[in-house]
């Protein structure tokens, strides 16, 4: 690539706003009794650390699974036992048993941030370099672009490097599943793929469209020739990885159930906190926590999830293709997050990745999405009180997509992508014309929106009443936004399925 | 909204650029800051609670006025914005206060006063001729300079991290170097005088504009074969140029003699008792000079050529010291060095008198007058480089061979700043924002003259890239050596002398290229 120095500006400016941003606070500074996500990995390292293995998903009298209990898959635990062997090395008091609970200091907020940018640096940004690179069909300034883009996506690095996380790394492990799958490196992909899901249990809103994407890849090629080799060849890799991950905790029937049941916590409600989730909106009218029996809750949760992502998976499996893939990948993305059952915020995530992924292709829609997910996360960032660097980050961001993809000039039909679906309309009402037109007013109002409630959020206090008024509302607009957003998705993957056949038919 | 949006859209790479540099700084704003941090608090305390007559008397905090008149009423200005934010900081007597508020109001005067900067560097892109302009804009002359001036790793981490305001000076500084090169001189000469009222260091380079206006501006006409032509000498542009200056002088200084406080200003402008290397030596002559003399003195103890009793206890190298005494070589006083400076600088301004080249000329002496007083001067800061590297920026993309002298300057410029920023937080954004511009700066100059030689020899390549091991030395591995209680300042020395290396050798290329450059004349005939 004769512009490979434009790429490593763009990275180096990747890593630079993320490490700035990590200067701030983070979640739970200086708040006992309970502190926050910070101090949930630190206690993690310290459990792995001094306890034996066997001792880490049970409650004990030195593991109080109350304060911070380990609740994701084991390879979290690994990496946390890892760090703690840095951190025994550099100062032994950060992971004391006991003693160092709520432990806070200069040079250990500095030695936490670097394990996220080293763990960043080693999987997440790779990975989103060489997906820009391997991009078809655009010249090498786009792929710079978004690869900029893509880096410089403010909600990742807030909640990695502000309020405290590792989400780069499951995400990083499922790009890398997805550039395997998309490249035809199936079992690397489904390796990858593996290893974020045992990473982090939320990995799962992605493994369906892994699952039906293989699935109708073995169904291309013949269900009694190759595919067949390559399905159990994709079965082995799974059971394998899935079993080297969970060796330790195979030795006991107990372990593993342990394990299963502090990494789906079922009985915690419907949802927490406030989130931008079907339910969580709906409880503003109807309190469906306290009228629904809680395994009601369960099966209606879990129909309306399944009921959303049936029609995208359906056609993935008929017609696999990379590109069906992606989106297929934000919309059950998408659906998981407004309907499952016990949501966070930062699941959001989760989606904001694939829609990163589309960016090159439907770049306003995209930068409209991965400006609401930022801003669906306003409460959160607020209490971590990162309201700079959420508003420089979102406006650096804004700036950049504006800039490199000049955006406000692709909203025609076409490049919406829209185009197959009008036509089908138009033979119905032959004056659907007006859709640009209302995709640009609904941008221009819901940024207005946005705005003025942030800009609320911050100054006003709420009634004394309804403390909770702008948290709602703000959950409330980003819930409607991705309504949208999902019926949006679900269109193209729907019509963008008939295009293919309709050219075929040319052809 | 929308308007920014099709102003972007537009192809307005210029403001994207401004905009995403403006963000960055918003970004630094909690990173460390230095004492410079609590000066300038404690200039808007002095300027907004005190008498003028008492501005340059003041002494409450160590921290004396010690800029020029209008820099004070800057901070005037500044202190009545200030006090909506946090009136705490403008009592003389609240040292080193820094509240959360505090930090934001001066973090963000920082940050709008760059403004100016941000036209200044508008202004000259313009003044680039686009004859070289490529067929992708990121080739292009022009967003190649903007980047170099507005993205400067020096100036980000001078002015936003360690906390000073050089952005907006050297701002003015490049606005009259734009106005000369359109021809404005009077505008220029103006913004020279106010710019020299509001940081006397930029004295350094008044021989250049001096030189420049007299020759080109004064005398209009030129013989044939480009040298002088006494007769058309204009007494009315001699005259307006001198009001101007006068006026602009007067009402800097004018209350001072009023107050009859003129000597007192004076003393505090040009305080001559401090030692001649700064705590940390900046990369100069005299860094190299006095590391020469600690070696003959190491080596003359070796040799027993030296009677240990006679040399002075006080080690310079220490860091610590500011008085010190050369062992072997002469010790400098002050006013060798003035001289040194003012031979260093000599050739540059006659040059600049019997070979004009126009703005590009008066460019190119500047930049020798700036690098040689870097060179020679009394008690030189390491920050002064910006000084040199700004304007140096816009010969750079003229030039295949003032883009080589650039980036070996500017690299090893910005690099000898680093000890400005010793914190542990601080350490990855230094490297990384010194990556960013040293890998673009010199990969897309490389881009622009790709048709012409290489930029560098495999002298100078080995030495850019033995800055990268010379860190890995100071920041990683030497603090956990035995040396490092023993012998603190190896790091610093290093750098020093591996820095002036580059700078002289830098200083003493454009010399060369600015000497034996043929004039005008010559080149037209060609």
């Amino acid at each position: 690539m004769e512009k490979w120095y434009l790429m490593t500006a763009a990275v180096l400016l990747g890593l630079t706003v993320r490490w700035t941003v990590s200067l701030n606070s983070y979640s739970g500074a200086g708040k006992p009794p309970m502190f926050g996500d910070y101090e949930a990995q630190r206690h993690w390292q310290e459990i792995t650390y001094n306890l034996p293995i066997k001792q880490w998903y049970f409650n004990s009298s030195d593991n109080n699974l109350q304060y911070w209990g380990l609740d994701y898959p084991p390879l979290t635990a690994y990496h946390s036992f890892l760090c703690a062997y840095v951190a025994k090395f550099i100062n032994p008091d950060w992971i004391a048993l006991h003693t160092s609970r709520g432990y806070e200091s200069q040079a250990h907020k500095l030695f936490m941030r670097a394990t996220v940018l080293i763990a960043d640096l080693l999987i997440y940004i790779p990975a989103v370099v060489l997906y820009c690179c391997c991009l078809k069909e655009i010249s090498t300034k786009k792929k710079i672009a978004s690869a900029l883009c893509i880096l410089l996506y403010p909600g990742l690095i807030l909640i990695d490097y502000g309020h405290f996380q590792y989400n780069s790394v499951s995400l990083g492990f499922a790009l890398w599943g997805v550039l395997g799958v998309s490249y035809d490196w199936d079992l690397l992909g489904s390796l990858a793929f593996c290893l974020a899901i045992n990473y982090k249990q939320m990995e799962l809103y992605h493994s369906l469209p892994f699952f039906c994407f293989l699935l109708g890849k073995c169904f291309k090629k013949g269900l009694k020739g190759k595919g067949l080799v390559l399905l159990i060849k994709l079965a082995c890799t799974v059971v394998a990885s899935f079993i080297l991950c969970w060796l330790p905790f195979f030795t006991e029937r107990e372990q593993t159930l342990q394990v299963l049941r502090r990494l789906f916590p079922v009985d915690r409600g419907l949802f927490e906190d406030k989130v931008a989730n079907i339910w969580c909106s709906v409880s503003v009218f109807l309190k469906i926590r306290d009228i629904l029996p809680h395994h009601i809750q369960i099966m209606t949760s879990f129909c309306f999830t399944f009921l959303s992502l049936l029609p995208a998976c359906i056609k993935l499996t008929l017609h696999p293709s990379p590109k069906g893939f992606r989106f297929t990948l934000v919309s059950c993305a998408l659906s998981f997050f407004l309907f499952s059952f016990q949501v966070h915020e930062k699941s959001i995530l989760l989606v904001s990745l694939p829609v990163c992924l589309v960016l090159s292709e439907i770049p306003f829609m995209s930068t409209w999405f991965l400006l609401v997910s930022t801003f669906s996360m306003l409460p959160l960032l607020l209490k971590d009180e990162l309201l700079m660097p959420s508003v420089v980050t979102v406006m650096a961001f804004f700036i950049a997509c504006a800039t490199s993809f000049s955006i406000f000039g692709k909203t025609s039909e076409e490049e919406l992508q829209l185009k197959c679906f009008s036509t089908s309309v138009r033979k119905y009402f032959t004056c659907f014309t007006f859709l640009p037109r209302i995709i640009q007013h609904l941008f221009l109002t819901s940024v207005v929106t946005m705005i003025l409630l942030t800009m609320m959020t911050v100054t006003l206090d709420p009634p004394q009443k309804l403390p909770d008024l702008f948290s709602v509302l703000v959950c409330f607009v980003s819930c409607l936004h991705f309504l949208f957003f999902l019926v949006y998705f679900n269109i193209i993957i729907m019509w963008d399925s008939k295009n293919g056949r309709s050219q075929k038919k040319i052809n | 909204m929308a308007a920014l949006g099709i102003g972007t859209s537009g192809g307005n790479w210029f403001s994207a650029l401004a905009l995403g540099v403006t963000l960055l700084k918003c970004l630094l704003i909690p990173t460390y800051h230095s004492t410079d941090f609590e000066v300038h608090r404690n200039w808007l305390a002095i300027t907004h609670s005190l008498p003028i007559s008492q501005w340059y008397y003041e002494a409450t905090s160590e921290w004396t006025l010690d800029y020029p008149p209008f820099f004070a009423w800057f901070e005037y200005a500044l202190s009545h914005v200030a006090k909506y934010f946090d009136q705490e900081m403008l009592n003389v007597h609240n040292l080193n206060y820094s509240s959360s508020r505090t930090l934001l109001f001066q973090r963000f005067s920082v940050i709008f006063t760059d403004a100016l900067f941000v036209y200044a560097v508008h202004e000259c892109c313009k003044c680039i001729d686009g004859k070289k302009a490529g067929r992708e804009l990121t080739e292009k002359p022009k967003f190649i300079l903007s980047v170099l001036l507005l993205w400067n790793f020096g100036l980000l981490i001078v002015d936003h991290i360690h906390f000073q305001y050089n952005g907006f000076l050297s701002g003015l500084m490049l606005l009259s170097i734009a106005r000369f090169f359109q021809k404005r001189h009077m505008e220029g000469a103006f913004l020279f005088a106010v710019l020299l009222h509001l940081k006397h260091i930029y004295l350094y380079v008044a021989p250049a504009y001096g030189v420049y206006l007299l020759r080109s501006y004064c005398f209009t006409a030129n013989k044939p074969d480009g040298s002088i032509r006494w007769n058309s000498f204009s007494f009315v542009r001699l005259i307006s140029l001198g009001l101007i200056v006068f006026l602009v002088s007067a009402l800097s200084l004018g209350p001072f003699l009023a107050l009859n406080q003129l000597p007192q200003v004076f003393s505090r402008l040009f305080p001559f008792k401090r030692g001649l290397c700064h705590a940390y030596w900046a990369p100069n002559f005299w860094a190299l000079y006095s590391a020469l003399d600690k070696v003959l003195s190491v080596v003359g103890l070796e040799l027993k050529l030296l009677d240990p009793n006679k040399i002075p206890k006080a080690s310079m190298t220490s860091g610590l010291v500011q008085q010190f005494q050369h062992t072997v070589l002469p010790s400098v006083t002050p006013l060798a060095t003035f001289i040194c400076t003012l031979i260093a600088m000599l050739p540059s301004v006659f040059c600049l008198w019997f070979k004009p080249q126009g703005p590009r000329g008066f460019l190119r002496c500047l930049i020798l007058c700036a690098l040689s007083s870097f060179m020679f001067g009394w008690h030189v800061h390491e920050k002064a480089i910006l000084l040199a590297v700004l304007p140096m920026s816009l010969l750079s993309v003229g030039k295949a061979v003032d883009a080589s002298i650039f980036l070996i300057l500017t690299t090893t410029g910005h690099y000898s700043l680093f000890p400005l920023l010793f914190t542990a937080p601080e350490l990855p954004i230094k490297i990384l924002l010194m990556l960013l511009f040293t890998i673009y700066s010199i990969s897309s100059l490389k881009t622009l003259f790709r048709k012409e030689k290489p930029l560098f020899n495999w002298m100078e390549t080995f030495y850019l890239l033995g800055l990268g091991p010379l860190e890995v030395f100071c920041e990683f591995v030497f603090p956990f050596t035995s040396w490092n209680l023993k012998y603190p300042f190896i790091p610093l020395l290093l750098t020093s002398v591996y820095c002036a290396v580059g700078i002289t050798y830098a200083w003493f290329k454009l010399y060369v290229s600015v000497l034996t450059d043929p004039p005008v004349g010559k080149t037209k005939k060609q």
